[in-house]
């Protein structure tokens, strides 16, 4: 099987001469929009899919191995995650994609997620910042979901609460022990809830695609869940002997398709061998 | 890092009525992330439902060298064993 090196298909060539802008990048709205369901459910499983690549890169490289098997075993909880949104996002969807095809075969454009994940790890402290402040979020998020009026959804946030619980937890105690840990685990730590907490924001903000499914009793007001992660915050940072930081400007527009550099080289890893040997498989 | 880390022995109870067991060892900072540490790298495939960790420097061991003494005067000694006993079916991890 030789691999099928570039990957545009005449079909994409066809549909590119018939956009506004001659198919150019990123010009125009390129994207049709699409269901307010099958856009929340993107949403939700590029979150976790995202996050979960993004630690499986630790795999083999973290402080020690017993960190190595904590990172890891978070990243497969989100890919477990990932699959189960992304295969029912197909199916809402009804075009002949599953999951594998969703993760794999959608270009960087066309990704939902927020813009928290896809930044880089940085060092471990970094790692734990981003873990801490993502799950303690997504914690709120999925107790709320455990009680959608979608009982597919619903099911899949009452079994993944469990996980994100203890990804909460134990990202909350490294939190505590790095910045009441040495004089340098304490400015790794500052520095990495600091370079993260410009993308905080971005994770409660409701648009009008989440509004309707609110309405409806299937989304999760995620401007409720602030409160909540505000006084966390505050508790485990006084635990760590460690202060707020202070706002910079906000980030926002993953949820748009507007995202970082970052997201694209991740995506060039992730889907190179799918993309690239399209009949693979285990 | 992990060579700053004191080690703890794991035991791991795998199903309720059945006693925690020695499965290895993990190193951790503490005793709460050795719990964590323990459960991350022991029970990933559902191996348990009780985890125990102990410092391995807090366990006080019999000596290798006396070995003989300790345990060999227990050899010869076949009628300690309750072997004469027919134990029925539903009597089971006996």
């Amino acid at each position: 099987m030789a691999p099928s090196l570039p990957t545009v298909q005449p079909d994409d060539v066809t549909m590119a001469e018939k956009a506004p802008h001659g198919g150019s990048f990123d010009a125009g709205n390129a994207i049709a929009p699409q269901p307010a369901l099958f856009d929340y459910l993107l949403r939700l499983g590029d979150d976790s899919l995202i996050l979960g690549q993004r630690l499986t890169e630790w795999c083999g490289h973290a402080p020690a191995l017993e960190i190595d098997l904590s990172l890891a075993n978070i990243g497969l909880d989100l890919i477990g995650q990932a699959t189960l949104f992304l295969n029912l996002a197909g199916e809402i969807e009804d075009q002949r994609r599953d999951g594998d095809k969703l993760a794999f075969h959608r270009d960087v454009l066309a990704f939902r997620n927020c813009l928290l994940v896809e930044q880089p790890n940085g060092d471990f402290a970094q790692t734990i910042a981003r873990q801490f402040l993502f799950s303690t979020v997504q914690l709120g998020l999925f107790e709320g979901l455990a009680r959608s009026s979608e009982p597919r959804i619903a099911e899949i946030a009452a079994k993944a609460v469990k996980e994100v619980r203890y990804h909460a937890d134990l990202s909350a105690d490294w939190v505590i022990r790095l910045g009441d840990g040495t004089e340098e685990s304490c400015r790794r730590m500052t520095e990495g809830l600091d370079w993260f907490w410009r993308f905080v924001d971005e994770m409660f903000d409701v648009d009008d695609v989440e509004r309707s499914l609110i309405e409806a009793g299937i989304a999760c007001d995620r401007g409720s869940l602030r409160v909540a992660f505000d006084a966390r915050v505050q508790q485990v940072l006084r635990d760590a002997s460690l202060s707020l930081p202070e706002y910079p400007r906000a980030v926002r527009g993953g949820r748009v398709g507007h995202h970082s550099e970052h997201l694209g080289h991740l995506l060039a890893t992730m889907q190179f061998l799918p993309r690239t040997y399209p009949d693979a498989v285990w | 890092m992990s060579r700053d880390w004191p080690l703890w022995e794991v035991f791991i109870r795998s199903k309720g009525g059945l006693s925690h067991k020695h499965v290895g060892s993990i190193h951790a900072p503490d005793a709460e992330l050795a719990v964590r540490h323990a459960r991350d790298v022991y029970t990933r495939r559902m191996e348990g439902v009780s985890l125990w960790v102990v410092r391995s420097s807090d366990i006080v061991a019999s000596d290798p060298e006396q070995a003989g003494p300790m345990f060999e005067p227990a050899e010869s000694k076949i009628y300690r064993h309750p072997t004469f006993y027919d134990i029925p079916d539903v009597v089971t991890h006996i």
